[in-house]
């Protein structure tokens, strides 16, 4: 049923292999709105332009926790959820309106039982990093 | 100056039931295309007992407070110069739909940097079901800005 054949084994993977890239859909306003919705972060900075002006910035922004959605999509379409055992991430820079989001991943060190550290990223459609993160999975 | 004396305050525990519709909009709204986030058959066939929450769910289950600005408020921040540092998750138990989750946050630090134009403020929170089972923890930084 699932379309994510998960087939990565301990054995089969070597520091410096690359996790296949996922890519989103341009984030748009909408995109902002029902992701408020759906996570509970209501926060209006990312939603109310009138709100995020008189705070300072210069337009609504995208939600840390989208990108870090989107790279919990580029673990789990490597691996099973299961399999994920820490998930972390800097937010490195605001992502801005009508970016589209790649997220990149490697393998960084194989450690004692069956764990493998990965360096993850998600960076905008310029190149500008937004996300630096790490995860540890527990390989079969 | 956000109050030091927050510094190792827990916060009264939250407990949240995990729903079945709230765990497919947030599968819609970011775009998720493994049919294992919405459709309980391919859940289950995946080995899940229900629709599994995804890996940043537990900081979408702690917004569903009566107050879901509540250390914000509670410190005295202002909530537009607000910014998101850092987050860790580790992980125990699945979560699924049908769940009730107990989350439990305690201030771990408060400090500051640029002689405290910027300051920040680390929470923790530990997850258990309703099985009395290990969901693991995340944890947040937040930013303060001050913009003058």
């Amino acid at each position: 049923m699932s379309t994510f054949a998960h087939d990565v084994t301990f054995a089969g993977v070597k520091v410096g292999d690359s996790l296949p890239a996922v890519t989103s859909k341009p984030i748009s306003r909408t995109t902002l709105a029902l992701f408020a919705g759906a996570s509970g972060d209501h926060n209006p900075i990312h939603i109310d332009i009138d709100f995020a002006k008189a705070a300072g910035m210069p337009d609504v922004f995208a939600h840390g926790m989208l990108g870090m959605a989107y790279l919990g999509h580029l673990l789990t379409a490597w691996v099973p959820q299961r399999a994920v055992r820490e998930f972390s991430t800097r937010f490195v820079s605001i992502t801005q309106v009508h970016a589209v989001v790649t997220c990149t991943g490697r393998v960084v060190e194989k450690r004692e039982g069956n764990l493998v550290a990965l360096e993850i990223e998600a960076a905008d459609q310029n190149g500008d990093v937004k996300l630096a993160g790490k995860a540890v999975v527990e390989l079969p | 100056m956000i109050d030091r004396s927050f510094i190792g305050k827990t916060f009264p525990p939250l407990h949240v039931d995990v729903e079945a519709g709230q765990l497919r909009n947030f599968a819609r709204a970011t775009g998720q295309r493994d049919p294992i986030y919405t459709d309980e058959t391919a859940a289950k066939a995946a080995g899940y007992r229900a629709l599994p929450a995804p890996l940043t769910f537990l900081f979408t289950l702690d917004q569903e407070r009566e107050d879901r600005f509540y250390f914000i408020n509670a410190m005295g921040i202002e909530l537009g110069h607000v910014l998101h540092g850092e987050q860790a998750f580790t992980y125990g138990a699945p979560i699924c739909a049908g769940d009730r989750v107990t989350l439990t946050c305690t201030c771990m630090d408060i400090y500051d940097k640029k002689g405290g134009a910027m300051e920040f403020v680390i929470l923790k929170t530990k997850a258990t079901n309703q099985l009395g089972e290990d969901l693991g923890t995340m944890t947040g930084t937040i930013v303060v800005r001050d913009p003058k």
